[in-house]
């Protein structure tokens, strides 16, 4: 599990980096076209050790990115089509290379793509931890250096590359080397959890962190928690259902995401749908107000019974909730059926109409636009103009008193 | 369907290749539409995704049969589809970001319910389960070859009929909206084709390499063409020929990677050597280009030298035109020109031939009127192409050219074709390089 | 009193909920030669594109001879900006122009002698023949306008919609696309077209609609294109209808 969770962490950390970059389909194709990378430095070195296994996965990381884009730029291949064919390419000279020349646990093509941390050797131990946990750590503690180190240039070059450019941090420089760290990382990561894992980690925690949050670095932080949770409810699940570890933390991630994509207060659809009700809560109110007010602006001894004002309102069960919802407000009394302005609602309503009457001014007076034309308009408006904007509207009308059709624009 | 019922009794080599064949060929096609439109990776999206579909189609009717798994399989790879499209639609996350999230998470669903239906306890048997993750052709059965023929013709017969309107789509969909074509459907059919094909191979080359199934022979098929319908039918050569030569040459290989390999490779010698958009056309009207211009350098030069004194044409030092302005090989490019019949040379000096003046003098002309136009009208021109200064008078209009064949007469620099040189500069039989760059 | 082509009543067309366009009201005769002006972020790509049912309306309708856009889409042909296509599609000069056809070619249907006859004649009349074979990525700015124009020929409708035809094009393809406009001017047709350049407003049309977010004038240019009205088409954005907009898009909750 703490080899779980270092892996998603490094992961989450750099994966922020490729999704604000819009790049994110790059952890993927990097993370399966490490492959021949890891199968040639093992033949090579005779080992798994560490550092051939880190530098076979710098290499064909460089060499994926380096294709990728010069297929684009100047084979005019598309660019998606471009990675696609890249990496996959790759992929398939891996699996051969596997099949042909390495037998045995370490580069079982299966475990590469599910991962199992349930086979991590955990005899074979370097400095006391075991292995697969020193290297996650190891890439983890770089990403982080490197974060650290690099944090502004990152910063601006996902944000603005030509920008980052021309104050001199090449941001093709910093594209190659956020690219190393994510085929290092993914190398890591590869025989504890697996690719799919990886890419996993890579974006979701990423883009859940992107939707609760507005700020780089607080994203950066949300996005390795996020790792970490995963971690913690995949392992504790896949535990609980005895089934794959990696495939679990993969299935709570996305499960964390979902749960973002719902309740995020701010981008979330459910707080999307509340807000949605309260604005047309809102303006079912603030429509009855106004009616009221008009009403008794014509004869201050005439009111609107509910009913009548439900059926002005266009009935339905939203108009009921704005008239009992107002009622308790203490907008509006009822008394036996007729409904009634109390001097709060009345305040209310008097700068609704002011809003209103104040836009129809201005649409005829500056805009031109024929008299016949500005209700429409100024009843959609008027619910979104607010003291500052009328004051302005005021100023800019030279505080006129009265508005196109001749009534009265309240003080 | 009397060819397919023989299929009955073929061996199981012939099974894979006529298989592996029938699905390169509609993975190009379908691929074609995906890589135009820009979709090459949801080709990968729909083979991970279909993942868990297998496993659930699995537990429920315990055993593999291609046409079950399949279904299940396309149902979750609608599902990820409309997933990525809510996703877009409703959150702030980009669509790269929410391809990645759908492959991955419902992969690791997928995985894990493999690994529930791979213990002891679930019965059934799942031989074959495996080779939807890396893919094996050998596994084929021959209910198996009718499903890929089934889907084969309906893609098939979907892209023949609405071949038009699939193109339109592509090409500009705003247009094809506001000539009412209901675009969405169209894209949605696109996409349906796309799973339906994705999903069907992915037992035959496995999940990463049904990827590339869909992206390698279209791809391959853009270098050698500019018309849709022969980019069509190559990616669907390109695939047909990939299966079965795959198979065969790898034998003893993981067969979905050595087909994969055979793609690419097709792939890699189509970015080497096609015609026009391949490396190598490139690199050799690169050079051609510039050898033109530094023809057209020399001549021009030769030509400016030699003005003052037009009639006669005057016998240049060699000296002078090394002075005239700075030449890479001037060696070189005499010695051509010598070859052309454009000029004579002894040791030190260089004399336009009559054939040569008349080159030169087309060419300072259409290079002078092209300046002049440049400068008079260059806030209207800025992103000519065509800069190819012997296109000028097809390029303008013809009272155009004469204001400023005018202007330049006034100046007393307009170049005067000699009269008693009739040779036309069509019948020179010197190289026309091509256009492209 | 010639018909009426083409008129917009009360339309307001908002992107994320935020207005780009308020409350657009104006109606245009038959064959006439529409400028569409006004400074850039007025909103004249969207007053097209709405026009032609591309964005959805926040309110209001759009009528071309009187029935909604829907019914009389045959009736309306379309030149997009050039930038908006993929330049790069495997697709001849004949083939884009040939799509002008499949309208009313409808369903399943291919394009025969009879579309292909039309395509080779508006390839003539856009000085564009010889190049019929090419794949479109070889042309210059000037080629592929003039190729878009060919299409919409094609589509021979009574209403054109053309969406910054001049941007990128050399003197001579503006000429050509003038004479152009003035000879479907000539058979009837409307034409409404995105300008950019102010001064030639004049000589090139008969009306001019001017747009900065709202309509500031629709009529003749004449009487129009007055430098009062152009004050107040450039004279920057109105800041209160700017508030306005933005104090919407804050209250109403993000998609």
């Amino acid at each position: 599990m703490l080899t779980g969770a270092a892996t998603n962490v490094a992961c989450a950390l750099i994966g922020c980096f490729l999704v604000l970059r819009r790049m994110s389909m790059m952890g993927d194709a990097l993370s399966h076209a490490v492959l021949p990378g890891l199968v040639v430095a093992f033949l090579i070195s005779g080992s798994t050790g560490i550092l051939p296994l880190f530098l076979g996965a710098a290499v064909v990381g460089l060499l994926t990115t380096f294709l990728t884009q010069s297929l684009h730029q100047y084979a005019r291949v598309p660019s998606d089509a471009s990675m696609g064919v890249v990496f996959t390419t790759m992929f398939a000279i891996g699996v051969v290379l596997v099949k042909k020349y390495v037998s045995g646990l370490h580069f079982d093509i299966a475990c590469v793509y599910e991962g199992s941390l349930e086979l991590v050797p955990f005899a074979d131990t370097i400095a006391g931890l075991p292995r697969p946990l020193f290297t996650t750590l190891i890439v983890l503690i770089v990403n982080l250096a490197v974060l650290i180190v690099l944090w502004k240039e990152f910063k601006i070059s996902s944000f603005d590359g030509n920008l980052a450019t021309t104050m001199g941090f090449s941001s093709t420089a910093i594209h190659y080397l956020l690219m190393t760290l994510v085929a290092v990382t993914a190398v890591a990561s590869f025989e504890a959890v697996g690719s799919i894992l990886v890419v996993a980690m890579l974006i979701v925690p990423a883009a859940t962190a992107h939707l609760l949050c507005d700020r780089l670095a607080v994203m950066v932080a949300i996005s390795a928690g996020v790792g970490i949770a995963a971690s913690i409810l995949g392992y504790w699940a896949a535990y609980y259902f005895d089934t794959n570890i990696a495939g679990m933390m993969t299935v709570a991630v996305g499960v964390l995401y979902a749960l973002a994509v719902l309740f995020s207060p701010r981008y979330g659809i459910c707080s999307t749908l509340v807000r949605n009700f309260q604005m047309s809560l809102r303006v079912f109110r603030e429509d009855l107000l106004a009616m009221l007010y008009r009403v008794e602006e014509l004869d201050a001894s005439k009111s609107l019974t509910a009913t009548e004002a439900r059926i002005a309102l266009g009935s339905g069960w939203l108009a009921r909730l704005a008239i009992s919802n107002l009622i308790r407000a203490g907008g509006i009394g009822k008394e036996g059926d007729q409904l009634q302005l109390t001097v709060q609602g009345r305040s209310d309503a008097r700068q609704l109409v002011r809003s209103h009457r104040l836009w129809e001014t201005y649409l005829v007076e500056h805009l031109g636009m024929p008299l016949d034309h500005v209700h429409e308009p100024a009843n959609r408006i008027e619910h979104f103009i607010d003291e500052k904007l009328r004051q302005e509207l005021d100023a800019e009308l030279e505080e006129k008193s009265q508005d196109p059709h001749g009534r009265e624009i309240p003080e | 369907m009397i060819g397919l019922s023989l299929l009955l009794g073929l061996s199981l080599s012939n099974k894979v290749m006529i298989g592996t064949a029938m699905l390169g060929g509609m993975a190009g096609v379908v691929g074609s539409f995906a890589v135009l439109r820009g979709r090459s990776l949801v080709g990968d999206m729909l083979a991970h995704a279909a993942l868990p579909g297998i496993g659930l189609a699995f537990l429920i009717m315990g055993s593999r049969s291609m046409l079950g798994l399949s279904i299940g399989a396309l149902a979750s790879g609608l599902l990820a589809i409309a997933t990525v499209t809510v996703i877009v639609r409703w959150t702030r996350t980009k669509e790269d970001a929410a391809i990645g999230i759908v492959l991955s998470t419902f992969f690791g669903f997928g995985v894990v319910l493999l690994s529930i239906v791979q213990k002891p306890e679930i019965g059934g048997n799942k031989a074959g389960l495996d080779s939807y993750l890396f893919g094996e052709p050998g596994n084929m059965l021959t209910g198996d070859l009718y499903v890929l023929a089934v889907v084969g013709t309906l893609v098939l017969l979907a892209v023949g009929l609405l071949f038009k309107e699939f193109k339109l789509v592509c090409f500009d969909t705003d247009f094809a909206q506001s000539q009412g074509w209901p675009t969405l459907q169209l894209d949605l059919l696109m996409m349906a084709s796309l799973a339906l094909v994705t999903i069907v191979g992915l037992p035959i080359v496995g999940v990463i390499l049904m990827a590339a199934m869909i992206i390698l022979p279209a791809a391959t098929a853009r270098f050698w063409t500019n018309r849709l319908h022969l980019m069509l039918l190559l990616a669907a050569a390109f695939g047909v020929a990939a299966g079965p030569l795959g198979t065969y040459l790898g034998r003893g290989l993981p067969a979905g990677a050595s087909i994969v390999l055979t793609a690419a490779s097709f792939f890699v010698l189509s970015v080497l050597f096609a015609p026009r958009r391949g490396v190598v056309a490139k690199i050799v009207s690169e050079y051609q280009l510039r050898r033109r211009i530094s023809h057209e350098h020399l001549l021009r030069s030769l030509y400016e030298l030699s003005e003052s004194e037009l009639p006669t044409i005057p016998r240049l030092p060699l000296l002078s035109i090394h002075e005239h302005r700075h030449w890479n090989s001037l060696e070189k490019l005499l010695n051509l020109e010598v070859e052309a019949g454009t000029i004579e040379r002894s040791e030190q000096t260089v004399k336009l031939t009559p054939l040569g003046l008349r080159r030169a003098t087309e060419l300072t002309k259409a290079h002078r009127l092209w300046e002049m136009y440049l400068v008079q009208f260059a806030g209207i021109a800025p992103d000519h192409v065509d800069r190819d200064a012997d296109d000028i008078e097809h390029l303008l209009p013809e009272s155009l050219v004469l204001q400023l064949e005018q202007q330049l007469a006034n100046e007393g620099r307009l170049p005067l074709l000699i009269p008693e040189v009739p040779l036309s500069l069509h019948d020179l039989g010197t190289e026309k390089p091509s256009r492209e760059s | 009193m010639p018909a009426t082509a083409f008129e917009v009543h009360d339309m307001t067309v908002a992107y994320h909920r935020r207005p780009v366009l308020w409350d657009i009201d104006f109606t245009l005769p038959e064959g006439k030669l529409v400028g569409i002006v006004g400074p850039n972020g007025a909103g004249k790509t969207t007053l097209i594109k709405a026009a032609l049912g591309l964005v959805p309306l926040a309110s209001g309708k759009v009528e071309i001879y009187g029935k909604s856009y829907a019914e009389q889409r045959h009736m309306v042909g379309y030149v997009p900006q050039r930038e908006s296509v993929d330049w790069d599609f495997p697709v001849t000069v004949r083939d884009v122009v040939l799509m002008g056809t499949y309208g009313k070619l409808g369903w399943f249907r291919r394009p025969g002698r009879a579309e292909r006859e039309v395509a080779d004649r508006c390839l003539e009349q856009v000085g564009m023949t010889a190049l019929a074979n090419r794949q479109i990525r070889q042309l210059s700015g000037g080629q592929q306008q003039r190729v878009f124009l060919a299409r919409a020929l094609a589509q021979d409708a009574q209403v054109y919609f053309f969406d910054e035809p001049f941007s990128g094009v050399d003197a001579a393809t503006e000429a050509a696309i003038v004479k152009l406009l003035q000879s479907l001017r000539a058979s009837g047709k409307t034409v409404l077209l995105v300008h950019h350049d102010i001064q030639t407003v004049r000589e090139y049309f008969d009306y001019v609609i001017l747009l900065n977010m709202r309509l500031i004038a629709c009529g003749p240019v004449d009487t129009t294109f007055t430098n009062e009205n152009l004050q107040k088409t450039y004279g920057g954005r109105l800041t209160i209808l700017d508030e306005a907009a933005e104090a919407m898009r804050q209250r109403e909750p993000n998609r």
